[in-house]
């Protein structure tokens, strides 16, 4: 008694030890791994006997599944509802990642004033900024003018379309060769805003997400009236942006000849340590060097990190609760099908193909249920338009982005619960004692 | 309630299904109880009540924009004012970008337009007569384990000094308490004297960030704030005025929705669960359809069953959910002793105790009507025969 006691004992801990190994191995095994281990149990099942016993087994179960479909459905909803709260919450953090990310590069920078951290803080008188524009590292254009821009960044107050309340929006006055140092900045309604007339373009996240900025509506800043002219897509964080002509922008918000940041495109992305060191060197300037790319990350790393780990926690929660559903389901499941595990025992069956036709059961439910989560977030989310406030104290408008590598992690997820659920009623599926199984209802 | 015992035995018949079920509950509840925390911190930050007779004027294209001094004397002698004080966003950093908190200066007056915060007199006028003094919140002072008398060094990232460094140190005078635990994110901010702040400063100098304004008489409140924003029409600096409720509304709006998003989040956790316990539940009435033919039997109504069948459902939500809500209040209150208070949950307590209690008993409902019908509709003679 003691013995058999000690010996289960020892089981128990041996397939939790199992359970935690393939779980860890489905968390965070490269693909390649898993899919060799998806062919290898192919090839087992499909070479060996054992195999083979244990898909046939598989398949009365499976046919068994309409007649318990509210229970089969537990595992299916439980798991898929996991699936799309966990890569809904990646995905928003890394649509606004993306959104800042791809405003920045490596081979432009960005000068602020000394320990400014962001755009809004930061002021460069116009001494400082024809400094920095002369720097020999930054690339000129084909008239031989360097292709720098000393923008301003202010901030407006508008309505926005969802709550009706105010909201601050960016509006960044640039110069004439923003252009030329964004290139992928296009026009996709309207027209470029005029030089020295109070007219601003709209970026396309702005566009959608305040009231009063289409194409030939009127808004006033600080008394004035500025029309906007024109809507245009960057493809990234510019996109909640408003531009204008800087000298028009400085003249209503009364900021003289100053500017907050000159942002430049270099002769090449290794000419930045030159660059900067030549800048933080010259005695005319107390400034702050970054590349964009290390710019736009610095801000969006704080929130995008905050949202991942709130996804990751909720997520892990919701999923304890979809193990014991699935463990519910299961165990009732195994108990259903008691007199018939316990015929194949006695014509002969070993207990392995019992314990593989129920992962395999859980696990393919399991699928599903991820899939479904996986798929239903995909429609629902990708591409969906939010905002929040940004560390210029404005709204940064961003898409949640559902990527396929999100959607993989979702079916990975799945796959670790079903396993869980899968795993104990298939080992009490195995241990049941024939006798006591066959005398049962 | 005599029936108590019979409910409790039935539901752990079965103990595995039952503790799991219990445990998917527990759970959701659990889920239900951080969420709503951090919902009702971001809910009280908007609407907090002290504020509806303060004032709040900003300038009209955006609160970053400043305004003149000028206006203090014209806002101070219009009829409905009692009292008007004004401060300046600094933006310092102490030791590390990470460690954001709110730093502003603000005239020597400010704290009397806050009566609700708890700062000795003492204190009150140390920072009123020493030029480089602070004062910080309660909380705030905890988490950095300041005293009276350190001197707290910051880094500009706005307002260099005038010798253009970024340095700029105060010496702590006071530590202020906010006791409404709805308003304890309060306790996050550090001030400073304005004086100070306009005469060591680099440019801006005049200007001012934002005035607060308190009414004599919150009826009034409209009136004068369109009184105020009369003041400044048609200049280059025109303000908007609104209550500091509407203002922290609209500020804490511009986050994001949190409540959706937290409502979307739960709908999914309920949506499962509601599921979930309604396979439960359904499994448990088909295993006892004997018995209940045998309680019918001796002589319990089909009333009588259909209660005791919701009432089961109902205690196996409520007995996991609250648990899960006692967890929820531990977690909360560990995050809270590690972060400090400003974070944004507020502790798990009546109110959200509340909602959460509403909710378990009408998901028990949700979830125990069907097959509780099952069993009030069972035909005796079909149940004993097992048909």
């Amino acid at each position: 008694m003691a013995q058999s006691r000690m010996r289960s004992a020892g089981s128990l801990i041996g397939s939790l030890v199992g359970a935690a190994a393939a779980i860890a191995l489905l968390i965070v095994a490269p693909w390649w791994l898993l899919l060799a281990a998806v062919l290898l149990l192919a090839l087992w099942t499909v070479a060996t006997r054992i195999g083979r016993q244990a898909w046939s087994v598989t398949e009365v179960g499976l046919a068994t599944i309409p007649q318990r479909l509210g229970a089969a459905s537990v595992v299916v909803v439980g798991i898929a509802g996991v699936v799309a709260v966990l890569v809904a919450l990646l995905a928003m953090a890394a649509g606004f990642e993306a959104a800042l990310k791809e405003s920045g590069t490596d081979d432009t920078a960005i000068v602020m004033r000394a320990g400014a951290q962001t755009e809004i803080n930061s002021v460069l008188d116009h001494d400082s900024a024809t400094v920095v524009a002369q720097a020999p590292q930054v690339l000129r254009n084909a008239q031989g003018q360097p292709i720098a821009s000393a923008e301003l960044v202010v901030v407006a107050a508008l309505p926005k379309k969802s709550s009706g309340l105010d909201a601050n929006v960016e509006v960044r006055g640039v110069g004439e060769r923003a252009w030329n140092l964004r290139p992928g900045v296009r026009i996709i309604d309207g027209r470029k805003f005029g030089s020295g007339l109070r007219e601003l373009i709209a970026g396309k996240g702005a566009h959608e997400q305040f009231a009063g900025l289409d194409v030939g509506s009127t808004l006033k800043l600080n008394g004035q009236a500025w029309t906007v002219v024109g809507v245009f897509d960057s493809g990234d964080a510019h996109n909640s942006e408003l531009w204008g002509d800087t000298d028009v922008v400085a003249a209503t918000y009364r900021r003289g000849s100053s500017t907050t940041a000159v942002t430049v495109r270099l002769t090449g992305a290794d000419a930045f340590d030159a660059f900067k060191a030549a800048l933080t060197s010259d005695p005319r300037l107390t400034v702050d060097v970054k590349t964009t790319r290390a710019y736009y990350t610095d801000q969006s790393a704080a929130l995008a990190k905050l949202i991942r780990i709130l996804g990751v926690t909720i997520a892990a929660i919701m999923a304890i609760g979809a193990v014991f559903g699935a463990l519910n389901t299961m165990y009732a499941a195994v108990a259903t099908r008691s007199r018939e595990i316990a015929t194949l025992r006695a014509i002969g069956f070993r207990g392995l193909p019992v314990i593989a036709s129920v992962l395999y059961e859980t696990m393919l439910l399991a699928l599903l249920g991820g899939a479904l989560g996986a798929i239903l977030t995909w429609i629902v989310f990708n591409h969906y338009t939010v905002s929040t406030l940004g560390q210029n104290f404005t709204q940064v408008v961003f898409a949640f982005q559902v990527s396929p590598p999100l959607l993989w992690t979702g079916l990975r997820w799945a796959l670790a619960i079903g396993l869980i659920g899968g795993l104990f009623p298939a080992l009490r599926a195995a241990r049941q004692p024939v006798t006591a199984g066959l005398r049962e209802l | 309630m005599k029936y108590l015992q019979l409910v409790w035995s039935a539901m752990f018949r079965r103990k595995t299904r039952t503790v799991f079920t219990l445990l998917s509950v527990l759970a959701a509840f659990l889920l239900f109880g951080l969420l709503d925390s951090v919902r009702s911190a971001f809910a009280n930050a908007a609407s907090s009540v002290a504020g509806v007779d303060r004032l709040v004027t900003v300038s009209k294209i955006s609160f970053t924009m400043s305004l003149p001094k000028s206006l203090l004397s014209g806002i101070a002698a219009l009829p409905g004012v009692a009292k008007v004080t004004y401060a300046n966003w600094f933006g310092g950093i102490y030791q590390d970008p990470k460690n954001f908190f709110a730093n502003e200066a603000v005239a020597d007056n400010f704290f009397d337009l806050y009566p609700e915060w708890q700062l000795s007199q003492a204190e009150r006028t140390a920072f009123r007569t020493t030029r480089t003094g602070a004062v910080v919140g309660e909380s705030l002072a905890k988490k950095y384990n300041w005293k009276l008398g350190d001197k707290i060094p910051l880094q500009a990232t706005i307002f260099p000094q005038k010798n253009g460094g970024n340095a700029w140190t105060f010496d702590l005078v006071g530590i202020y308490r906010v006791s409404n635990p709805k308003q304890k994110n309060q306790e996050s901010i550090l001030f400073f004297n304005w004086d100070y702040f306009d005469e060591a400063r680099a440019f801006g100098n005049g200007n001012v960030g934002w005035y607060i304004t308190q009414v004599s008489d919150r009826k009034l409140a409209q009136q004068v704030a369109d009184a105020i924003d009369a003041l400044s029409a048609n200049s280059d600096h025109e303000t908007k005025t609104q209550t500091e409720q509407a203002f922290n509304a609209a500020f804490v709006s511009q986050y994001g929705d949190i409540g959706l998003i937290v409502g979307a989040i739960m709908g999914a956790v309920f949506f499962t669960l509601i599921l979930l316990t309604g396979n439960t539940m359904a499994q448990a009435v088909r295993e006892r359809v004997p018995e209940l033919a045998v309680l019918k039997t001796i002589g319990f109504s089909n009333h009588s069953v259909l209660a005791l069948l919701l009432a089961e459902s109902v205690l196996l939500i409520v007995f996991g959910g609250a648990i899960g809500l006692l967890l929820a209040g531990v977690v909360v209150d560990a995050v809270r002793a590690a972060v400090g208070e400003t974070v944004p949950m507020t502790r798990v307590g009546a109110a959200i105790w509340l909602r959460g209690v509403g909710l378990m008993v009408l998901i028990g409902l949700i979830v125990g009507a069907l097959p509780a019908r099952r069993g009030m509709r069972l035909r005796i003679v079909d149940a004993l025969a097992g048909r």
